[in-house]
Parts: C-alpha cells; structure tokens; sequence
C-alpha cells in the first residue's frame, strides 16, 4: 500500500513537471499551430536566469521566488523576439517553422555554452525545498510539492487569462478563425506577439522548477522537449484540459511501468501505447472546433 | 545515420593513407630500430625537444572533468621540463581536443601520431573514447597513458593503463561494504558500457560471497528523473546502493535521495565516479557522509600529495581540488619518463620492455608498473565525503594492490569476460 502511494505521488509529480513543460507548448503549438522547437530553450533560459539570479541573491528562497516572474519575463521576451523577427513571416508554412526554430534552438544552446561554459550548473534549493513531508508511511518531497502546485497556479492562471479577459477572448478568436477576427478588427499579430510571448513565459517558470530536481546546462530543454510535444498531440491540439489530463497520465503511467519493469522499457512501452492511441483517435484526447474553413 | 557511415569510411580512407604515407617517409631522423614493420610511426626525437600528445576533451559534455586533466598534464610536463627533460629534451606538448565524441578521438589520435610524431600520446575519459583510439594505437605502434579508473577486461599492447582496474576499485570497495555488515545491495547505474559490465562482476562477487542484490537499475546517461528508482531502493530493503551513475545524472539522483528522507546514516550509497571535482559541482550538501572508492584523495597523506596539491593549486587556483584521475594523469607522465630513462630511447618496443618494475613515490603512495598487463600495483581507498566537500579515507589496503584486469586471481569472477 505504501509503495502504491509512493508510486502514485512520484507519478503526479512527474505528470506535474510534464504538464508545467507542455503548458506553454499548448498555446504555441496548440493554438498556434507552431512546432516550436525552440521552447526547450525558453526552459533553459528560466533555469539559467535562477541560476545568474542566485549568483547575486545570496539567499536561495528569495533568488527562487524573484525568479520565477522574471524568467517569466526573460522567456517571454525572447519568444516575443522571435515571433517577430522569424515566426510571423512563416504561419502559413508550419513545416518550415519546426525547421527554422530547431535552428534557432542550435544557436540558442551556442550562445548559452559561450556565456555560461559548456559544463552544467547547479543552484541550491531553499533549505524549505530539501527536506520531504510524511504522512505515514508515505513521503512528499517538499520540491515536488512545490512544483505540483507550481503546475496548478499556472494551469489557474492561464485558464482565468483565456476565459475571462478581454486578451483571452481575442486569442480564442483568432485560434478560431484568424480572418474573420482580422475583419473584426483585431490586430491579430499583436495578438500572435503576445500569446508567444505567453507561451514561452510559461517555458521560463517551467526552467526555474527544473532546477529544482536536476542540473542546468545548455541541452537541457532537449530532453524535455520530446515529451512536452507528446503531451500537447494527446492530450489534443490547444486544449488545456486535454493537456492536463493527458500530462498525469503519463507521469502515472510511466512510474507504474518504471516500478515494475526498467526506465528503458518503461519509456518504450509509453510510446507504443501513444502510438497505439493516436491511431485510435489521431485527434488526440479532445478536439477544437474551429470556425475556420480548413 | 548516413552521415556517421561517411564519416567513417572517411576516416578508414584517410587512417590507410595516412599509414601509407608514414611508410612512406620512414627515412627521416629516428629512433626506432623495431619499426620495421611498415605501418609503424615513429616518434620524431632529432631535435632538441620531443612531442608528446595530450588527447582530452576540452569541450562538450565531458569537458568539466577532462580539462582538469589535462591541466595536470600540462603541469607535470612544467615540473619535468623545469629539472632538465627527459633524456636531455625538452618535452613540446602538443594539446588535441576531442571534443567528448569518440570518432573525434580516434581522428585527433592519428594525427597526434603522424603528424606530430609525439612520442607519446596522455589522455582518453570515457571507455567509449579509449575503445576508439585503441586501434589506432595499435596499429601505429604507439603509446596511450590512460588515466581513468574503468571497467577491467581489456589490455592492449599499446596502452599504459594508470587508473584503478576493478580488482583496485570495485572488488575491495565491495569487501568493505561486506565488512562493515552492508550485505544487501542495490545497483544503480547509467545505462553504458562501464556500469553494464562493474554490475556484472558485483553480481559474481555477491553470488559467491553471500551478498544478496536487491535491484538493479539503469537510466539512460543524461537521465535526470530518478524519483521511481529512489522509491525502489527505499522500498528495497537494501543496506547500501552500489552506484555507477556517471556525470550529471548523479545531480539529480542525489536531490531525490535527500528529498525522499534517504541519508548517508540511513542507507548509504557507494560511488566509484564521483571524485572532489564532482562533490564540489553536484552540492556537498547533498553528498555528506556517502561513501566513495579510489586509489586518491586531495586528503591522502604525504610529502608527495603535499607537493602536487601545492603545486596544482598555484598553477590553477587556490579553490581547485585535486582528484584520482588527475593525479593518475600527472604520474602517467613521471612514468612515462623514468621508463624512457631506463630504456635510454624513446623507442616504444624498448620503453615498453623496460616498464616492468618501474617504482615512483606517487601523491597516491608507492605506484609499480607491473610490465605483463601494463596496469600500476596501487592502494585502494575508501573515502568519506566531509562537509568541506573534501573527501577523508576511512580504510585502505594497506598496501598496493596487483592489477588483475581479467580477475583471473579471483575464482568467483571465472566465466566473466
């Protein structure tokens, strides 16, 4: 019973980092349309700004929390940049776009062995985030939980933004039909600009929790960045809830498979099974209806 | 795919003609008499100074440990330099990057051999890059000083082998384990060559010794999601984990450890990669109390140790430790030397023939060349990680152990190859 516990805490939070990952996918990829593949270095730049932040905040509770808004903010601006430098000229060839940001992502790990050396980094955690919780037999780690609830805030967040102001409606009206809200008078590239820059903010907050479980280095969105897409065609191209449930089912899945077999096998077993369900609903977990003609 | 085969056949094409070519222009000054084999390449010895090769990785992943490597090289090469040479030459070496990728060490090691004609060539990590470059020095003839505790079950003509082999690492590390009473083990390794194969030798040793394995995990090198293989050794029952995990998946292995309530006190993990270098990167924090096994520490006593921390540190930084696989490359250069010195030439046959019985007074204590399996006799240590992230030996040998790559003295280890 304890380890059925166990495992099912250490599969929601792999489902958590998971869903924090793929979150901004789902407004680049999902909505947009997007294959980003440079959004595993929009989580690398969230780890490094903890990182550089925690070099001149001494205290690692604070650095963390300063962190988080501004690799939000650093993140978000350079998906903003690149929205506007490369992706705007490119929204009608989605192809392209995967080729033009993988890259962009080659040049981005560059720039980031120039600036901080080629060897991975490491911050410390908050004394606060070392430590674990138990509850009988069972343990939370406190860094997990804090991740988890990192996830949920911007799940929360990110809903709130899209049902209910004003910026959301014109995002969902442009994802619905671009043309149609172009004539209705919404500036659709400044509505593109922001929602990437949305989307790529969220890959920043996803970097500064990452540091939390293991080492910052320049290819360190790489080997997350398989998953996050993984997440977003499951769970259902542009739907937060599809990519919610979608996210802790594979976290949950993979750590029953991981207990009970190797990682290996348990990795192949999550991608034949995803296989197998996108042939039975190649729209994945939930569909968007859309009014545009395509 | 295609790419790797190209490259390949493009480094077939161009080692045959770099062979041919060495044929070729084996007119000019040398030393060697033995060389008359055709393909051998021969060190160029007629100046006043001689090329040695120095093949590390200074970029990529492996870069963080390989440069402090070849940064104690370079710094016995000084030290040598400084009193006079070697035979009265000035040693010139010549610094290749192999850049973490193993075709690249196999193509730097051929031009260090012919185009530099070095007289020897220091360096290699990984078993991956020194499988690579194996051949080449084979069939230039020439010599590799390898530096790197690994895996054992290998000995080439044309390699010095200058870190521990299993039966200097694993074995006695695993009899401590057993006699301090950690008779339950569980293995945890990244998923290569080394670990595949020390897993293999801890499960014949415990099978033979009554030691039971409780689990047996890999993850994929670079892996940093270990929360279920911490939740299976807690859940395991073990006294103590066995672990192989190489580079920065130990990061992320030892946050989940403490994160899941696991402490040195509680279970204790025994790692065989994980030196001052990595304490000082990974977090002492997190390190604290866990055990470590190698022939070396910056801790080790001796008027030796004292002299190459002192000297590493004013060449380097005051802040920067020293570890087992950067002494090992610093003597490999001593031992290079007093075997030129006892041949009188730089000629690889005879270097090779006069390397039996080579004794130097190592930072690590006394070190013997044993000439048949060209491995050193060292002490093995086992060492405790201190809150200073240095790291103090709790037991040793006592005295050098003999290297015993294929374990051919150990009747357990029968029928491992």
């Amino acid at each position: 019973m304890t380890v059925v516990l166990n495992q099912s805490f250490t599969g929601i939070s792999i489902g958590a980092v998971l869903l924090l990952i793929a979150l901004g996918l789902t407004l680049t990829f999902g909505q947009m349309g997007v294959i980003n593949m440079a959004h595993g270095e929009f989580i690398m730049a969230g780890a490094y700004t903890t990182y550089v932040l925690q070099k001149s905040i001494s205290s690692a509770g604070v650095s963390l929390l300063v962190a988080l808004p501004l690799a939000f903010l650093v993140a978000g601006a350079m998906g903003a940049l690149l929205e506007w430098l490369l992706i705007r000229r490119l929204y009608t060839r989605p192809l392209d776009t995967l080729l033009v940001t993988w890259g962009v992502s080659l040049m981005l790990q560059q720039l980031a062995r120039d600036v901080f050396g080629a060897p991975n980094v490491q911050t410390a955690a908050p004394d606060l985030l070392t430590g674990n919780i138990s509850a009988g037999s069972v343990t939370f780690a406190n860094n997990r939980l804090f991740i988890l609830g990192l996830a949920l805030l911007c799940v929360l967040g990110l809903t709130l933004v899209l049902r209910f102001t004003p910026l959301g409606r014109r995002i969902r009206a442009v994802v619905q039909n671009r043309d149609l809200a172009e004539v209705s008078g919404i500036a659709t590239g400044q509505v593109d600009r922001i929602t990437f820059f949305i989307g790529s903010g969220l890959a920043g907050v996803a970097g500064v929790a990452l540091t939390l479980v293991g080492p910052i280095g320049p290819t360190m969105g790489t080997n997350y960045i398989v998953d996050a897409f993984l997440v977003v065609v499951v769970g259902g191209i542009g739907q937060l809830k599809g990519a919610v449930i979608t996210a802790f089912a594979l976290g949950v899945l993979q750590s029953v498979l991981e207990y009970s077999t190797t990682v290996s096998v348990a990795k192949v077993v999550v991608l034949v099974a995803i296989v197998a369900f996108l042939q039975w609903r190649p729209q994945g977990l939930y569909t968007l209806r859309t009014r545009s003609l395509a | 795919m295609s790419g790797l085969s190209i490259s390949r056949r493009g480094l077939l094409a161009g080692i045959s003609a770099a062979g041919a070519s060495a044929a070729l222009s084996a007119c000019g000054a040398k030393t060697g008499t033995e060389s008359t084999s055709g393909s051998a390449a021969t060190a160029d010895t007629s100046g006043s100074t001689v090329k040695v090769g120095l093949l590390n990785s200074l970029s990529g992943t492996m870069a963080i440990s390989e440069v402090t490597v070849h940064n104690s090289l370079l710094l016995a090469i000084k030290e040598i330099n400084a009193s006079g040479g070697v035979l009265g030459k000035k040693l010139k070496p010549i610094s290749q990057d192999g850049a973490s990728d193993w075709p690249t060490f196999a193509e730097k090691a051929e031009a260090l051999i012919t185009d530099d004609k070095v007289a020897a060539t220091f360096g290699c990590w990984t078993s991956a890059s020194r499988k690579a470059v194996k051949p080449v020095f084979e069939r230039y003839k020439s010599l590799l000083f390898y530096p790197v505790q690994y895996e054992g079950l290998e000995q080439s003509p044309y390699i010095f082998y200058i870190g521990a082999t299993t039966n200097q690492q694993i074995v006695p590390a695993l009899d401590y384990l057993k006699k301090q009473g950690l008779t339950k083990l569980y293995l945890v390794g990244s998923d290569y060559v080394f670990p595949r194969t020390a897993n293999k030798i801890i499960k014949a040793y415990a099978k033979a010794k009554g030691l039971t394995v409780v689990g047996e995990d890999y993850a994929p090198l670079g892996s940093t999601e270990f929360s279920t293989i911490v939740n299976k050794v807690k859940g395991s029952g073990a006294d103590a984990v066995f672990n192989t995990l190489n580079g920065d998946s130990n990061v992320a292995f030892f946050k989940e450890y403490k994160s899941a309530g696991l402490t040195a006190k509680s279970l204790p993990v025994l790692s065989v990669s994980i030196a001052e270098e990595e304490v000082k990167s990974i977090g002492t924090q997190y390190l604290e109390g866990q055990l470590t096994a190698w022939n070396y520490y910056e801790t080790t006593p001796g008027a030796a140790n004292k002299k190459f921390v002192a000297a590493y540190q004013a060449a380097y930084g005051k802040d920067k430790p020293t570890s087992d696989p950067m002494e090992a490359a610093y003597i490999s250069v001593y031992l290079w030397k007093a075997m030129v010195e006892k041949a009188g030439s730089f000629d690889v046959a005879k270097v090779k023939a006069a390397s039996d019985g080579i004794v130097l007074d190592a930072p690590e204590g006394k070190v013997t060349v044993d000439g048949a399996t060209q491995h050193v006799y060292k002490t093995a240590r086992i060492g405790k990680v201190g809150s200073d992230g240095l790291i103090e030996e709790v037991w040793n040998s006592g005295k050098p152990i003999k290297p015993d790559p294929y374990l051919k003295g150990y009747s357990w280890a029968s029928g491992l190859s």
